[in-house]
């Protein structure tokens, strides 16, 4: 029954993804790049080298970090406003319906649409920043899209270093709900993998090795704070949405039973509702997770392809590719993309499935 | 229980508030889009013409008109066909148990994820090759693949809600695999039908780079239309930002009309994961 | 799991697919058809149009598909022409631009057919510059048509503010380091900028003034390196004349940047003569006296090219309308047709000047004495993979502002573009 989705699908995702990978691998981007019938090399990872370790590739590098960095904002703001607008809305307002159509029409917008209107909003000499001229204060001076302070910065020479102890700390946290959970073998393994990880990281190996031959610093930039509030904007009505209905779900007699008990309003919230929307939070961090990777639309209409402070893998898959005739390369850059989501969204996926027929026994 | 009145009024001021913020970039692009180009400057940005200047929208629209009909196909076809066949599969997903599906489900849902630019050479040979490049059911092809993996996921989330027992005392009746869905689970979906339409309608209506790749001029849809109003070396503001707003309104009308049954559709528990 | 259902489902399936592949037929390409591929739209459409007008009334059995892509600072178009010329369907013809843009993708890739023989047989060889021809040529044929000449280091102001300011147009650098402090005393910047691509085309004019015409073709025949002291002095002074830029550039478009040249909050404008258009038609002001221009500093007697042009792809589906347009492109008549609406000149020494505006008419006068070099923003000089590097390249400057840095950056991708040695 599933055969004909799972046929056009194979060939559609799997099949050019595998195109893609075995591109990634090759040299495509030579001298005759275009030709009908290019001549292709294999050259194994050395693409990827490149991204990591190349001179050049400093801008790759950071745009992983932006990636990073506005997953992280984008998701945690859309999910926090969602949340806030749902328990606003929930408390029985008139105009309900107004409310929650304003909230929610930004979603309707194509993300180009988006880019355009927050450009306008966002010019450092023209838009929120005169808006305390108009009340006869100086106006503010920030520059939205093209601030180029950092804050957070690292080397990225070290980041083995840092990949190691990240990895230990999240080994250790495995270890710790073992056994809180009551397991042995499972928390001991974990532990002991915790411990020689930091040991690599700090002591060992792992505390020599760089990744280039030259310090080079990396770190959050301020001017994303832009491209996050202009697509918060556009999902949180969509949280909203999601989290509106979860609240209505919620059956009643749970909540009376807390205020019974002497529960504040907020503690309503905090004990009784929050735990009860959490499945539909993990729906929400997926679509939102799968947007915020594909960014690419709304950052390019409103800083434009070149603006390194605002620059996601995307673009630069895109431009490397379109622009710079390096298609094995843009190749790599679309690959580390999808191995960074599956690590993130399979286990996830799995689980949600499995714990659902268990569930349903 | 009524609630005290100062309390009241702090969620009606919060959400007034809110409201204003969200409505400030809609009001920046109308007034934009009402200005003469010459009129368009960073400094007096927030202030409305002296007179609208209605020419944007009739050049806008010009170039819109022959593409709507198109927009119009290709939304409401791929949106019908991927919602049936992301429902087809939900129900397989989430009601009949069988080898692998733990392995099959995360393996369609993970084709949300690719990044579209990097997959778009071999996608236009492949329409070449099947002989579907340059038309819209080439790209209406295209958006029911890519758009089954979230149609696959929010249908099988909506159809586990519903408990297996409708689905077993029908086995049970002589009840099969086709006439459980029509009869059992089809009845059902209306407020999950909903949810996905209407995400699909706005997903395809507002893509660009799949219809400017994959269809010839007279195939377009009105994104293309629209990039064309801001492309070139000379971008007048005034021009985007009123087709902008002519290409949203279908979408937003979308909302505000079936908003209701979104939200109805929502309530129903379609997205409980 | 039942699978008797399954074949009602593929019959449904193969009903739906009939359906769809019903319309396919109906797009098998008439040959009467003429599919021109380009990125010319909103401003520019109107000169494109008047001339699929002209080849309309020259051929009217033709059908024309105006096969525009904007969008994407240009991006968009690039994307979908290489898309279609990977998949092995190109247009009829496309717009590309002179020098490397065509001949570094398409031409080594052996994509285009040899016009040499359209030359001769229009004698375009007697009425084009040869320094034009040798951007379009290698040693094996002459590869596109011109339609229009750009110029790139143009210098913009507005000659009442100037005189307000008490300060004149500066001839080169050094004079414009010596009226610059003045200028930023009275709250005016003295070099509007706008978003990374303006500060690169920037970059050129003053690389240009600093290296000379030969330099200049030097650094791309890799002749001069770019770790060279000279091009060091280039980044050097660029990176002095940007500290009396806006702080706000990379937010502003180039219209903006021009806005503020206007509005008389800064003094000038390096930007391409697309800009006297932009002044004249939007903001209906004269050109002479309302605003006014000059060669950027230190290029006077110098011009610095671009030029669209059309080519015939390699596997054209119609090439003879193909060949018709492109006759007709380089002809005179087309010419003066189309460029007086694009705010452009004609590449041919013997267009009819009294069709154009003051502005145009001075850049054809210098086009027919000045010495003619190429741009790197705009395609000339370098191939697609050098400028798309160099916009990272001038990134690493704009946020480190470090000379040797960006030299060895431009240095490392121009060997990796095949560029220097």
């Amino acid at each position: 029954m599933l055969s004909p989705s799972l046929v056009l699908l194979a060939i559609f995702v799997y099949g050019f993804i595998g195109r893609t990978v075995y591109l990634s691998l090759t040299d495509w981007g030579r001298q005759m790049a275009l030709a009908l019938h290019p001549t292709i090399h294999f050259v194994g990872l050395d693409n990827y080298r490149e991204l990591f370790t190349g001179f050049l590739d400093v801008r790759f590098r950071q745009d992983l970090v932006n990636m990073l960095y506005f997953t992280l904002l984008f998701v945690g703001a859309s999910l926090s406003l969602g949340l806030a607008l749902a328990i606003l809305i929930d408390q029985q307002v008139r105009g309900e319906a107004i409310f929650r159509t304003i909230f929610l029409f930004p979603m309707s917008l194509s993300l180009v649409v988006t880019g355009t209107m927050w450009r306008w909003v966002l010019q450092p000499r023209g838009g929120v920043n005169v808006l305390p001229a108009m009340i006869g204060r100086e106006p503010w001076t920030f520059l939205w899209l093209s601030s180029r302070s950092q804050y957070l910065r690292f080397d990225w020479q070290h980041l083995p270093r840092y990949l190691g102890v990240g990895i230990a700390i999240a080994l250790a946290l495995v270890a710790s709900v073992g056994l809180r959970r009551r397991r042995r073998l499972g928390p001991a393994l974990a532990g002991v993998a915790a411990g020689a990880t930091l040991g690599w990281a700090l002591f060992g190996p792992g505390s020599h090795v760089k990744l280039l031959p030259f310090p080079e610093l990396h770190g959050f930039n301020d001017a994303l704070i832009g491209v996050v509030l202009a697509a918060t904007w556009q999902m949180a009505g969509y949280t909203m949405a999601l989290y509106l209905a979860g609240l209505r779900g919620v059956p009643s007699e749970l909540r009376e039973a807390a205020r019974v008990d002497g529960a504040s309003e907020l503690q309503v919230y905090r004990y009784v509702d929050l735990p009860l929307l959490k499945p539909i939070t993990l729906s929400a961090l997926i679509i939102l997770g799968h947007i915020a990777l594909k960014i690419f639309d709304l950052v390019f209409a409103m800083a434009g392809p070149d603006n390194a402070p605002t620059s996601v893998p995307a673009i630069s898959m895109y431009l490397t590719t379109f622009r710079g005739n390096q298609l094995a390369k843009g190749a790599s850059i679309a690959v580390i993309l999808l191995i960074m989501v599956s690590v993130l969204i399979i286990p996830y996926l799995v689980n949600a499935f499995r714990s659902r027929r268990a569930e349903l026994g | 229980m009524k609630k005290v009145r100062p309390g009241r009024l702090l969620i009606y001021a919060a959400l007034v508030m809110l409201a204003a913020v969200y409505l400030v970039p809609v009001y920046m692009t109308v007034i934009t889009s009402l200005k003469a180009p010459e009129a368009i400057q960073l400094a007096s940005a927030w202030l409305p013409p002296d007179r609208p200047h209605w020419q944007s929208y009739a050049t806008a629209w010009d170039q819109f008109a022959p593409k709507l009909k198109n927009s119009l196909l290709l939304a409401v076809t791929a949106t019908l066909l991927s919602a049936a066949l992301g429902s087809l599969n939900g129900y397989v997903l989430s009601k009949w148990t069988f080898r692998g599906a733990g392995v099959i489900f995360p393996l369609m849902v993970f084709g949300m994820f690719i990044p579209y630019q990097s997959i778009l050479i071999p996608l236009f040979q492949f329409l070449r090759n099947i002989n579907l490049y340059g038309g819209l059911p080439g790209l209406i092809l295209v958006h029911v693949v890519y758009g089954l993996p979230i149609t696959t996921l929010l249908f099988r989330n909506f159809y586990a809600e519903i408990p297996d027992e409708l689905v077993s005392s029908a086995s049970i009746d002589g009840g099969d695999f086709f006439r459980i869905y029509r009869w059992i689970m089809l009845p059902l979906s209306g407020p999950a039908f909903v949810v996905v339409a209407i995400w699909q309608f706005t997903q395809i209506w507002n893509e660009f780079l799949f219809a400017v790749t994959l269809t010839r001029p007279d195939a377009q849809p009105v994104t293309v239309a629209l990039a064309n109003l801001a492309g070139g070396q000379a971008v007048y503001w005034n021009l985007p930002t009123a087709g902008s707003i002519l290409a949203a309104l279908p979408t937003v009308l979308v909302y505000i009309l079936l908003g209701r049954f979104f939200m109805r559709g929502l309530l129903a528990g379609a997205l409980k994961g | 799991m039942r699978w008797r259902g399954i074949r009602a489902l593929l019959v449904a399936l193969a009903v739906v697919a009939v359906s769809l592949a019903g319309p396919v037929s109906a797009l098998a390409a008439p040959a009467q058809e003429l599919e021109i591929f380009s990125w010319w739209s909103g401003d520019e459409g109107p000169a494109l149009e008047a001339l699929i007008a002209r080849y309309q009334q020259l051929y009217p059995n033709v059908k024309v598909i105006n096969a525009t892509v904007a969008g994407g600072a240009g991006v968009a178009a690039k994307a979908v022409l290489k898309t279609r010329m990977l998949g092995g369907y190109p247009p009829d013809t496309f717009q590309v631009h002179a020098g490397q843009e065509l001949i570094g993708t398409w031409v080594v890739a052996n994509r285009m057919e040899d016009l040499t023989w359209l030359y001769k047989q229009e004698g375009w060889r007697s009425v084009l510059p040869e320094g034009l021809i040798k951007l379009l040529s290698t040693d094996k044929g002459i590869w596109s048509v011109p339609v229009n000449i750009h110029r790139s280091n143009v210098l913009w102001y507005i000659p009442r503010n100037l005189q307000k300011w008490g300060v004149k147009a500066p001839a080169t650098w050094d004079d414009f380091l010596k009226i610059a402090p003045s200028l930023k005393e009275k709250g005016v910047t003295p070099l509007a900028l706008g978003e990374n691509w303006t500060a690169s085309h920037l970059w050129e004019s003053v690389a240009l003034s600093k290296l000379g015409p030969e330099k200049w073709q030097a650094l791309w025949e890799g002749k001069l390196s770019w770790t060279s002291p000279e091009v060091l002095d280039v980044w050097k002074l660029f990176g002095q004349i940007l500290q009396y830029t806006n702080a706000d550039a990379p937010s502003l478009s180039w219209q903006q940047a021009i806005d503020m040249v206007v509005n008389g909050q800064a003094a000038f404008n390096v930007m391409g003569d697309w800009a006297a258009g932009y002044m004249t038609t939007t903001l209906k002001l004269k050109p002479g006296t309302d605003f006014a221009w000059a060669p950027s500093p230190g290029t006077r007697g110098i011009f610095m090219m671009l030029s669209d042009t059309f080519g015939l792809p390699v596997g054209a589906p119609h090439r003879d309308h193909t060949v018709a347009w492109l006759r007709m492109l380089g002809s005179r008549e087309a010419q003066d047709i189309f460029n007086p609406l694009k705010g452009s000149i004609s590449p041919r020494t013997d267009s009819d000047l009294s069709k154009y505006n003051d502005y145009l008419k001075s850049a054809a006068q210098d086009w027919r004495t000045n010495k003619i070099v190429g741009s790197l923003v705009h395609g000339v000089v370098a191939n697609e993979r050098f400028m798309n590097d160099f916009a990272t390249v001038m990134e690493i400057f704009l946020n480190t502002r470090d000379a040797q840095a960006a030299s060895n950056a431009a240095q490392a991708i121009a060997i990796q573009a095949g560029i220097a040695k």
